[in-house]
């Protein structure tokens, strides 16, 4: 009964689709994961230029093998595991920031492939923003039980902060979310593209735009809201007691969440794949690359923020998540609904 | 086949959350398996064609609501041995309640099979656009009924539990603005050997520059 029941669902038709699936969650996560390795390596480059230094120059050409170097050195460190903390959890954390981040990009279109003009997105559904915003909530329990688990007091302090403000900041995100889904008529990311071929979505929501960039600072714990792992303060907040390989999955999460961010925002606002004007040259380039060009350029924001300003202090940040973007954030949501409902969607 | 598989993948995941929930000795394994539940439970929500009410039910029940939860567990220090030990007279009456809830899903489940209906999701292409169509038209009024509610309840909250507290120190970012150079700073040019004069520091006055005699 049972071999007939596998017989049946593990038909060479549905194997052709697991494969096919299996092969292409490959080819988004391992170009995402390079990707991610190669953040590291920007960010230390432009923030060594914005020190007048040079960053990494050592390893490889301008130093580019460095974080494939930093990679296997954090392989071969002792994986120390503190005394009195809750082995299970402690070990369950990381992964519980790692796995949200990588499943973020199921959803995230990369626009048409160059060969057969197909959109390339593992799953085009419907809900593609909700279920991203869904998913990146889900990245807080991590930071939250590593915090909790280490049984010691930095890394709980660090936990509590970096909760209680990507909770906050989610809840203006969401607010500008929605306005854009307005703006687009749909909440699928592909569709709310499309609906930018005329104009990209940064030119009639700019406000939305600037408080988008800055929530998306705050979501991802990034400078100048990096108050979870302020050095002055807390060692380095919830990963404190985290060594080797645990320490590695959450810089892999958090860099991610940085990535998976900008993408999101090069959707809602700039276009996504879209070329800036479209005429015959820039229409010939494929998609991909137009996209990549705009998560580059909100990375460098993120970065270049981290090399300018100077931290938060908590109570501001918190000031600055429900008195000032909170309100503004609805007031826009309304201003947009009422203008759609009177002129219509851009879709 | 195949959702078949996932149905029991996900009812025995939701399970499993619950069966953590009871049985786990520490509150956040209990919060852990709380977590495990909801996220079945949306699973189950997709499988049936409720994509909208499965990704809602992660964002707000995972995101906010057990995120408040833990919070809660990891801040307050209780000895959870200590409290469970009243527990055994309330039995039970939780034995009872659990009773009353079987009996009404079996009944239900039995006598009218025709409201467990199949789901509606291929009648319409997004239930998104769906449920908005029927909150709004048929529902419109216990709709807004509901959010006035959630609003009172929003409100009431926040009076039940401000106290104003005295002596606190808060930054007001207007006056800090508004802050002028005079307000803080005066400029002078004082001579050498003068001081300043009586108008900055009146408490000092300035002292006569006395020349030490050179040795020699």
């Amino acid at each position: 009964m049972l071999n007939q029941y596998f017989a049946a669902v593990f038909t060479p038709d549905n194997l052709w689709w697991l494969g096919l699936t299996l092969a292409a969650i490959l080819a988004l996560a391992i170009p995402v994961l390079i990707g991610m390795a190669m953040l590291t390596w920007f960010e230390r480059k432009v923030l060594g230029y914005m020190h007048l230094r040079y960053g990494p120059m050592y390893v490889g050409p301008f130093g580019l093998l460095q974080p494939f170097a930093d990679a296997i050195k954090l392989m071969f460190k002792e994986p120390f595991l503190p005394e009195r903390a809750n082995m299970l959890m402690f070990m369950l954390a990381p992964l519980m920031v790692f796995i949200p981040a990588l499943l973020a990009w199921a959803v995230i279109p990369l626009g048409p492939d160059p060969f057969f003009n197909k959109n390339m997105v593992i799953a085009d559904i419907n809900l593609g923003v909700l279920y991203l915003l869904a998913v990146s909530s889900l990245g807080v329990y991590g930071i939250l039980l590593a915090g909790w688990s280490s049984n010691s007091k930095y890394p709980f302090l660090g936990a509590v902060r970096s909760g209680a403000q990507m909770v906050s900041y989610e809840v203006s995100l969401g607010l500008i979310v929605l306005s854009v889904i307005v703006l687009a008529g749909s909440m699928n990311l592909t569709k709310i593209v499309q609906a930018q071929t005329d104009m990209w979505f940064i030119i009639p929501a700019f406000p939305a735009f600037v408080m988008f960039l800055i929530s998306i600072l705050a979501e991802t714990n990034r400078h100048p809201f990096d108050l979870p792992e302020a050095e002055a303060e807390l060692v380095a907040g919830y990963n404190t007691e985290y060594s080797s390989m645990p320490f590695a999955l959450f810089f892999l999460g958090e860099y991610i969440a940085m990535i998976t961010m900008s993408a999101f925002t090069a959707l809602l606002f700039l276009g996504g794949w879209l070329p800036p004007l479209n005429i015959w040259p820039l229409t010939a380039i494929p998609g991909i690359f137009w996209f990549g060009i705009k998560v580059l350029a909100i990375l460098f924001f993120m970065i270049w923020v981290r090399g300018t300003l100077p931290r938060y202090r908590y109570d501001q940040l918190m000031r600055l998540g429900w008195k000032i973007f909170l309100p503004l954030s609805l007031t826009w949501l309304i201003l947009t609904a009422t203008v759609v409902k009177i002129w219509g969607n851009l879709a | 086949m195949i959702p078949d598989l996932l149905f029991l993948l996900f009812a025995s995941g939701l399970l499993a959350g619950a069966a953590l929930i009871m049985f786990g000795k520490n509150p956040m394994v209990g919060v852990l398996g709380m977590l495990l539940a909801f996220l079945n439970a949306s699973g189950l929500f997709i499988l049936l064609g409720a994509e909208f009410l499965g990704l809602l039910l992660i964002m707000v029940y995972v995101g906010a609501i057990a995120v408040m939860f833990l919070f809660v567990l990891m801040t307050i220090d209780i000895d959870f041995a200590t409290l469970r030990e009243g527990a055994a007279p309330y039995l039970p009456l939780g034995l009872l309640v659990v009773a009353l809830l079987a009996a009404q899903f079996i009944m239900a489940a039995s006598g009218a099979p025709a409201l467990i209906s199949a789901p509606h999701a291929a009648q319409e292409p997004q239930n998104i656009i769906a449920l908005g169509r029927i909150l709004f038209t048929q529902y419109g009024v216990p709709f807004q009924v509901a959010g006035l509610v959630l609003l009172t309840a929003m409100v009431g909250a926040i009076v039940l539990t401000h106290r104003p507290r005295t002596g606190v120190k808060r930054q007001s970012v207007a006056a800090q603005v508004q802050r002028q150079r005079g307000d803080a700073l005066t400029l002078t040019s004082p001579q050498t050997g003068q001081g300043t004069g009586k108008t900055v520091a009146k408490h000092w006055a300035p002292k006569p520059v006395v020349q030490k005699p050179s040795k020699g």
